[in-house]
């Protein structure tokens, strides 16, 4: 499988990554490079294999639903680039009427 | 007395016979650390403030004969790991400044055993890569050889003890981290069992597989770190409440040990006929320590490398998420809506290879793609795990080469991103299954250093841990510091 520039302009909105001029064509070719490689995963019979997702023996670990120490406001937001009235401050999300 | 050269085990004894104070421990590896990092440049920065302060506090515990197992020691700490007001970049210019309001729960452990803390050690932007040069600061060289790669992601950990910047140091496995670079710069590098050690405090790559491991230059030192970081967590919820029993049998040889050799991992693309050869002649100390050299079989080798890099794409394309430009790190204020700034700040502040792997992660995982990709991948992973749970039905631990090369030239893999993802063709099967792992010094290649991994069933480390201190003792290799 290889991947257009225009699948690369989608991905990389998806992805919320901004591209410079010619970022497309560069990594529709990188990435269409590694998906070569990647493609012989379809060459294996997994009809009745189950996906593993992890490798961990726990399941379910559950703890009280309880109070607990946590960071301050002030510790949470000591490295925000901008934070105003004890808040994160991002540009807005809707634009004024 | 040189102690920039010595071993914890050394050390410990110095400092409760009071023959060493942990002030000049310190100030020996600082002044190690001031006369050679500007060739190998294995640190981004150095903590001389909580270095004095640790320092301080292990001599008092000293004193008061209530030293924990690392009193004094100097460690240095990769850049993932989250140290209370120390600046933390996971190696890229998005963090730049960010100062974690906490510890982590591994490092935290280190420090309550009395290590004293040095300086944080240069990797691949979000552990991503396998030389180092994935930086967004500076690469780090091989001390050995300073036009060559130290491995990666976690090089500047591996660099720094191979240099006798730190006695030992800290570094986290996704898919070789850990173990290649050891084997690159002929240290010692451990990747405990998924769930060994808590992720607590750890800025996430791959979820289901990353993991914290040590560095030292010899299998006992690396046992003592391990042994003081490992342990149940409430604050990771896949971190195992089994018993820390990693040194258990530490010194009982390899006698009657069954040694599995997988035939793909001795014929895997690319390996170099020096680490052939240094890894038979290791095969062969084993079996004259008297273990018995067994044929097992991993059939879906070929597969692993394809898988990991749908795997650890989509989970770090998931993880990765969380830099934003809102809570932490470079911020784009300027832009006109959310979106934009969102955009901005993620072309600016990651480098070309997080890029690649978010973009690589997030079409796997997108509608149309998500079950010929992700899940696919996912029963890959499965089949990968029963390959390493029939082999070990036949032996106790699997050896072979840790990397299929030697350290090569900077520069010489960074225009290919595949090439550089076949440097953990050996190592990543480690990861996919949850095993534990090390890489152990077995000798030379064109001047460079070999590494021998042994690999064995999860929960196993005691194995992992017998079998190369076995090796150590039959083969009289010992990680050297490099001669700069």
């Amino acid at each position: 499988m290889s991947l257009t520039p225009e699948q690369v302009r989608h991905v990389a909105l998806l992805a919320r990554i901004g591209l410079e001029p010619g970022d497309e064509d560069f990594y529709a070719e990188q990435l269409s490079g590694i998906l070569a490689h990647i493609d012989r995963l379809q060459q294996v019979n997994t009809d009745d294999i189950p996906p593993t997702a992890q490798v961990v023996e726990i399941v379910n670990q559950l703890r009280e639903d309880e109070p607990r120490p946590c960071l301050t406001q002030a510790e949470a937001l000591s490295n925000a680039p901008v934070a105003v009235n004890g808040f994160f401050r991002v540009p807005s999300i809707q634009e004024e009427t | 007395m040189d102690t920039t050269r010595l071993t914890i085990t050394e050390l410990q004894a110095l400092l409760r016979a009071r023959e060493l104070s942990t002030k000049d421990l310190l100030e020996e590896h600082q002044e190690r650390i001031e006369n050679v990092d500007d060739h190998v440049k294995a640190f981004l920065r150095l903590t001389p403030e909580l270095a004095a302060e640790q320092s301080a506090a292990a001599d008092r515990a000293l004193k008061a004969g209530e030293a924990g197992a690392l009193a004094g020691i100097p460690v240095a700490v990769k850049d993932v790991l989250c140290v209370r007001g120390v600046e933390t970049t996971a190696g890229s210019q998005i963090l730049r400044g960010f100062r974690p309001p906490y510890t982590g729960t591994a490092v935290g452990r280190l420090f309550a055993a009395g290590a004293v803390m040095v300086g944080v050690t240069n990797c691949d932007e979000f552990a991503m890569g396998s030389s180092t040069e994935n930086s967004g600061y500076f690469p780090t060289h091989n001390p050995w050889a300073l036009d060559r790669v130290p491995g990666g992601s976690s090089g500047g950990s591996a660099a720094a003890v191979a240099a006798g910047e730190s006695v030992f140091a800290v570094g986290t496995d996704t898919g070789g981290s850990i173990r290649q670079p050891a084997a690159l710069c002929g240290v010692v590098g451990m990747k405990p069992t998924y769930g060994r050690v808590s992720r607590y405090g750890l800025i996430a790559f791959a979820s289901s597989l990353d993991q914290v491991g040590p560095f030292a230059r010899t299998v006992e030192d690396c046992a003592i770190v391990l042994e003081a970081m490992a342990g149940h967590d409430p604050l990771d919820a896949t971190s195992s409440d089994r018993a820390n029993d990693v040194r258990r049998d530490f010194e009982a040889g390899v006698k009657g040990m069954k040694l599995g050799v997988p035939r793909e991992y001795y014929e895997v693309e690319g390996i170099e006929p020096g680490v052939k050869a240094a890894i038979a002649k290791a095969l062969e100390a084993l079996q004259g320590a008297g273990a018995e050299v067994v044929n097992v079989s991993l059939p879906h080798t070929d597969y692993g490398l394809a898988a990991y890099y749908i795997i650890a794409p989509a989970e770090c394309s998931s993880n990765l998420a969380r830099f934003d430009g809102v809570k932490y790190g470079m911020s784009d204020q300027d832009a006109a809506n959310v979106t934009d700034a969102y955009m901005q700040t993620r072309r600016l502040g990651f480098g070309t290879e997080v890029r690649r792997r978010v973009m690589l992660g997030t079409y796997a995982l997108s509608s149309g793609y998500y079950d010929a990709y992700y899940v696919k991948a996912q029963k890959i992973r499965t089949l990968i795990k029963r390959d390493f749970d029939s082999a070990f039905e036949k032996c106790d631990a699997i050896v072979s080469a840790t990397s299929p090369t030697v350290a090569f030239p900077l520069g010489a893999r960074t225009q290919d991103p595949l090439s550089m993802y076949l440097c953990d063709v050996l190592t990543l099967g480690g990861n996919l299954a949850g095993l534990p792992g090390i890489s152990v010094p077995c000798g030379l290649s064109e001047d460079l250093p070999v590494g021998l991994q042994v690999l064995a069933p999860q929960w196993r480390e005691d194995v992992v841990l017998r079998v190369a201190r076995a090796y150590e003792v039959v083969s009289g290799v010992k990680a050297e510091v490099a001669p700069l």
